[in-house]
């Protein structure tokens, strides 16, 4: 049919509307991919990160209270926290209960209006449950309750037995931990173990350590209270460096947590690795089946120490402060975190489980039966409390990079320091 | 004529004037409400946080404490003297050079070597455009395995051949190379694939008549099948352009630890991983802004040269 008529002709206004009603329903789809239904009951999230062993816990809490909660976790804490800082700063889309990092907690302390002061809901009576350097870091200093401890970082030494037989190192973990009681006798015991041949580095990268030995001088290692970068007026921040990139030699230069860096524990390519309690569950995971028996724990070098360790807030746009509250102080109770160590090995904050039985005469199979509980525990119980400011991420960055460009030969360590330095400044100024 | 015959004719006149409007609305707007979807979209998605981000730009904006005030410039000043944001524009135009040039002459090269073949055609277009249709971050973490320093097989291969390791990650060239692989091995398939159908297009006729004045196919190909194409060829300059000074996914995958440093001397930070890290990682909005918006001018800046450049060539020829 060559001959148009006006009546099979479709009417231009019909289509022209079509057309944009097609595009307001893409609008409207979009639009209401947000929204959610109330049934009338309390339904509760909780954002975690990683492994934090709730799974128990979250059951028992749903059966007491008859609520039900919701965990959404993200495995990288490199990917949560971003995303958590972005709801509390929008004011919509966390949880109701929130995991901290450590390392973060100074960031989210200068936005405490955001979160529920937890004292309004009788947290105040529950510091005797925790460490006082914990409760200490999860509290503004006008007293209001922000987060409540979790588990903390409590430091371990892992060695390769096998690589340190073949070395003609001791193997058993108390000959271990007293070839090593400082880090300049840690760095010895490197050197004899590079000697020896072995073809395995004596630790994977020094980055991680200076983590922990700035952790153990404790103070203010970078930021103090003010805010203010104090990282060139502290000398344990400079004699931590200097001790760590005095290592350099030692280490196999694999950026912690990389592809290869898990390769390489796969290949037993390093014999050395500081151990925070919650990093044994990823040796076992890597290393896998082959590994076993052949990673051990001793003493740290250097006394106690943390590395990480996380708290939990109820951010104030929660729209059940009060069930909310309850379920981040049933988390933390000292019964809670046993439970937690026991799902998943996450050293308590609280000293009461930490004493138990549970905690000191705990032993982890796939480390030669290690007494991981009372390893972690005692280094923990002596801990100098350390303040992290609102920039560690930034300085941790910076610190990162210039510590591996040390390790891999681009730069010096002077170098690398300046690096760092201006790197934290440019940053937190 | 009678009163009486001419009602209807002046209703008949009536529903003419009606058609007609139709008909102007058919072809005059229906057009328009066609695109408007899009545009609508564009406006919410693409104009909005493009004016936006010059807004906050303009401002001392930071995750935590919101919009602190209007500071001008400033952000902008800070920017010129940063050592941070040149570093990175370097290493974008480095990689930029390094990976686009070579990929659109090999993307020329393949699709002549297509034309010519005749059976199984299909297979190798298909083959071409698999790079493209997977996903960039599995790709990325794939080739970021092979580039590893004591595991990795590229290594491993040089080590047959008695090349030492390469840490590809620590070295400025070593990083770009390894980033530029990993975009060739994504885009050149689809600029095969775009310069096989502008070559398709090119008259048989010419190349007969060169043929026939002897002229040989190397010939044949710089003097008609690569100047008909110009069209094309600007198309694509102009695409890997943009799409390259925005490289991220490659080199943030590639990156170990996801600080978005670019290595550790910050050997292949783009520009697009600095405004990621400024913004999202530091939360300083205001700055971040300002990078991504300097880097907007770049790229008009660079399409401009590529727009002018095309008529100097034109003109010449």
């Amino acid at each position: 049919m060559t001959k148009r008529s006006p009546t099979t002709r479709p009417r231009p206004a019909p289509r022209a509307a079509t057309a944009a009603l097609a595009g307001g329903a893409l609008l409207l789809t979009a639009a209401c991919g947000g929204g959610g239904g109330g049934d009338g009951e309390v339904t509760l999230t909780i954002d975690t990160f990683g492994v934090m062993g709730y799974e128990a816990l979250i059951e028992r809490f749903e059966e007491e209270h008859g609520i039900q909660v919701e965990e959404r976790n993200v495995t990288d804490v490199a990917d949560y926290t971003p995303q958590l800082q972005q709801n509390i700063a929008s004011g919509s889309g966390a949880g109701d209960v929130v995991a901290i990092e450590e390392a973060n907690i100074a960031q989210f302390m200068l936005q405490k209006e955001a979160f529920v002061d937890l004292a309004e809901h009788g947290a105040a009576d529950l510091e005797e449950n925790f460490l006082d350097w914990k409760w200490d870091q999860g509290t503004a200093p006008d007293g209001r309750i922000v987060g409540l401890g979790t588990d903390i970082g409590g430091l371990g030494m892992c060695y390769d037995t096998e690589l340190f037989a073949e070395a003609g190192l001791p193997t058993d973990r108390e000959e271990v931990g007293e070839l090593w009681p400082t880090w300049d006798e840690y760095a010895a015991t490197g050197e004899e173990f590079t000697e020896a041949d072995t073809g395995a580095a004596f630790m994977s990268t020094i980055q991680p350590l200076f983590r922990v030995v700035t952790a153990q001088a404790g103070g203010e290692p970078f930021q103090n209270t003010e805010g203010d970068l104090v990282i060139e007026d502290t000398p344990s921040t400079r004699e931590a460096y200097d001790t760590v990139t005095g290592m350099s030699g030692l280490s196999a230069a694999l950026p912690i947590w990389s592809e290869e860096w898990n390769a390489a524990i796969q290949d037993n390519a390093f014999a050395t690795m500081p151990c925070p309690a919650w990093m044994l569950g990823h040796i076992e995971n890597t290393a896998g089946e082959a590994g076993e028996g052949r990673w051990d724990v001793a003493a740290v070098p250097g006394g106690g120490g943390n590395w990480g360790g996380s708290f939990l807030a109820v951010p104030a746009q929660s729209e059940h402060p009060e069930e909310a509250a309850a379920l981040a102080e049933f988390l933390t109770s000292p019964e809670g975190q046993l439970s937690a160590w026991e799902e998943a090995n996450t050293l308590p904050s609280s000293p009461e489980a930490l004493e138990s039985a549970e905690v000191t005469e705990f032993t982890r199979p796939y480390f030669n039966d290690a007494p991981v509980g009372a390893i972690f525990g005692a280094t923990a119980m002596e801990l100098e409390p350390v303040y992290y400011g609102p920039d560690t991420q930034a300085v941790d960055d910076a610190f990162r990079a210039a510590l591996e460009s040390v390790e891999q030969g681009q730069a010096t360590a002077d170098e690398g320091w300046d690096t760092a330095v201006s790197g934290s400044e440019r940053a937190a100024g | 004529m009678t009163a009486a015959s001419r009602a209807p004719q002046d209703a008949r006149r009536g529903t003419d004037r009606a058609a007609r409007l139709r008909a102007a609305l058919d072809t005059k707007a229906a057009p328009y409400a066609f695109i408007a979807p899009f545009f609508l979209l564009f406006g919410v998605f693409g104009l909005f946080p493009l004016l936006y981000t010059a807004w906050v730009s303009l401002h001392d904006w930071s995750l935590i404490g919101g919009n602190e005030g209007f500071i001008g410039l400033e952000n902008y000043r800070v920017l010129l003297g940063d050592a941070k944001f040149w570093n990175a524009l370097l290493n974008t135009l480095g990689i930029f050079a390094i990976a686009v040039v070579p990929q659109l002459l090999a993307a020329l090269l393949l699709a002549d070597g297509l034309n010519r073949i005749v059976r199984g055609r299909g297979l190798f277009q298909i083959a071409l455009i698999i790079p493209y249709v997977t996903s960039i971050a599995a790709m990325a973490i794939v080739f970021s395995t092979l580039f590893g320093t004591e595991y990795g097989m590229v290594n491993q291969v040089l080590g047959v051949f008695g090349i030492d390791p390469v840490n590809w990650r620590g070295g400025r060239l070593s990083s770009w190379a390894a980033i530029a692989v990993m975009v060739d091995w994504r885009w050149t398939g689809y600029n095969t694939l775009i310069y096989l159908a502008a070559m398709q297009a090119v008259p048989k006729d010419l190349y007969e008549a060169a043929a026939l004045d002897g002229a040989s196919a190397l010939r044949r190909f710089w003097r008609i099948t690569v100047p008909m194409m110009r069209p094309t060829i600007l198309f694509t300059v102009i695409i890997s352009t943009i799409g390259q000074m925005q490289l991220f996914t490659e080199p943030a995958v590639f990156d170990t630890g996801g600080a978005m440093a670019g290595g550790t001397q910050g050997q292949y930070q783009t520009v697009m991983m600095l405004v990621f890290q400024e913004a999202f990682r530091y939360g300083d909005y205001g700055y971040g802004s300002a990078v991504s918006w300097v880097l907007f001018l770049v790229i008009v800046v660079l399409g401009l040269i590529n727009v002018l450049l095309t008529g100097r060539i034109k003109g010449a020829s």
